[in-house]
């Protein structure tokens, strides 16, 4: 049982990782977006995913036992103690690729989430019963542009096929699960991601076929986000992110 | 006045009754001064994230539900509950948020949503046909989906051509 608590203390920070960190990338385009409206709608969207971060991080700090608080594990932690899933915090790149990883997330976690409504945690169950809603929003928003930008100019479509090629080997992690999440997933406390992989890639490659595209069967997995093991990229991420709290540390708005 | 708007939902149905049954009526009433930070005039009963109010050991608990779960309102709003209830010589008050059942625009009262056409925001659809708040026309189009808070989107009237606000149906 306290093997069992401390695993869903471990779900519970991977998940907020995987939304903060999403969520920061998000953020990257205030002010840099395209037009004005687009600009919006992405800070929006960053601003849900922190809203879904600290429900998860403040749900596992009272698990803790109130030990440190939403912020701490935020601001508080190291690259190494980061557990978000890699595709989460990959740079936004250009306008193409931010709105790809969004789609392919977007897919992702309509299905995801809607099945961890069933969690027998009612707290989990009550968290993602509020974020699916967000990310169906989202979803017909990613959607839209993915095929505006696939059937739009040469260049655009360009740009989309080399952002399906980056992405071609983060997807996979998405489904992989580590022993200590089965467990969890044996217990019905969360989801068992590997079942989700057939339904994301059969949605996702009917919908890309529409615009004549293909997403690459990919035979290289890269992974270890859940292990802290990341690429080289969100090290500096959180070095942005972070340097307010830790230059002057307990600051608040 | 749009048909719509007075129609009311089982939603609210459910918490006006609840509400007339609770041992609590005063202070729903002292909370009815407490008003959406960014929805000028939209008091937190007629949004209907007001969900509870309840009395534990002499200090009153009062229960609210975020709208989206990023909504920076959240602390400002529980600030002004606290302030409110103050005023009217309620010192022990906690305010829970709660995210079960999670909010739906379903919830808002037809005077919020009477009151969000007012102030030429058009209120939230079940069916996403957008009026315009200003002319009445159904012939609009959507700017963004996304318009100055989580809550909201941006159309425009292709009749009168005033851009509006439409509160999303959620």
């Amino acid at each position: 049982m306290k093997d069992n608590q401390q695993n869903l203390i471990r779900f519970l920070i991977g998940l907020g990782d995987d939304s903060v960190v999403l969520s920061h990338r998000l953020s990257e385009w205030c002010s840099n977006g395209p037009y004005l409206e687009e600009d919006i709608a992405l800070s929006n969207i960053a601003l849900d995913y922190i809203g879904r971060a600290r429900m998860f991080y403040q749900y596992a700090a009272e698990l803790e036992g109130d030990k440190r608080t939403e912020d701490d594990i935020a601001f508080l932690r190291n690259e190494r103690e980061y557990t978000n899933l890699l595709i989460h915090e990959l740079p936004i790149n250009d306008f193409a690729f931010t709105m790809v990883r969004q789609y392919f997330l977007d897919v992702y976690y309509c299905q995801y989430l809607l099945q961890l409504c069933e969690s027998t945690d009612e707290r989990i169950a009550a968290i993602a019963a509020k974020a699916v809603k967000e990310s169906r929003y989202h979803l017909k928003r990613s959607k839209p542009w993915i095929k505006q930008l696939a059937e739009g100019t040469d260049e655009s479509r360009e740009r989309v096929q080399l952002a399906l090629d980056e992405l071609e080997n983060f997807v996979g992690e998405l489904f992989l699960m580590e022993e200590w999440e089965t467990q969890l997933a044996n217990d019905k406390l969360v989801v068992d991601r590997k079942t989700l992989e057939a339904n994301w890639n059969s949605e996702v490659q009917s919908f890309l076929a529409e615009s004549d595209m293909k997403f690459p069967d990919s035979k290289i997995q890269i992974r270890g986000g859940r292990n802290g093991i990341h690429t080289e990229h969100l090290g500096h991420m959180l070095s942005e992110m972070q340097y307010l709290q830790r230059s002057m540390p307990g600051l608040e708005w | 006045m749009n048909d719509l708007i007075s129609i009311v939902t089982p939603e609210f149905a459910d918490r006006i009754a609840y509400r007339n049954s609770s041992a609590y009526g005063n202070i729903w009433d002292v909370l009815d001064n407490v008003f959406d930070p960014e929805l000028p005039g939209l008091t937190i009963w007629d949004l209907g994230i007001l969900q509870d109010v309840n009395e534990k050991d002499s200090v009153l608990f009062i229960t609210v539900t975020p709208t989206y779960s990023g909504c920076p309102a959240v602390d400002t709003i529980i600030t002004d509950i606290k302030t409110e209830m103050a005023k009217n010589g309620f010192n022990k008050v906690e305010v829970a948020i709660t995210l079960s059942p999670a909010w739906t625009t379903e919830m808002m009262s037809p005077a919020g949503k009477a009151h969000l056409k007012s102030i030429h925001i058009a209120p939230p659809e079940r069916n996403d046909v957008v009026n315009c708040p200003i002319c009445e026309s159904k012939n609009t189009k959507v700017l963004s989906q996304f318009g100055s808070t989580a809550c909201k989107s941006l159309y425009q009237c292709n009749d009168c051509l005033e851009a509006f606000d439409y509160f999303k149906h959620f």
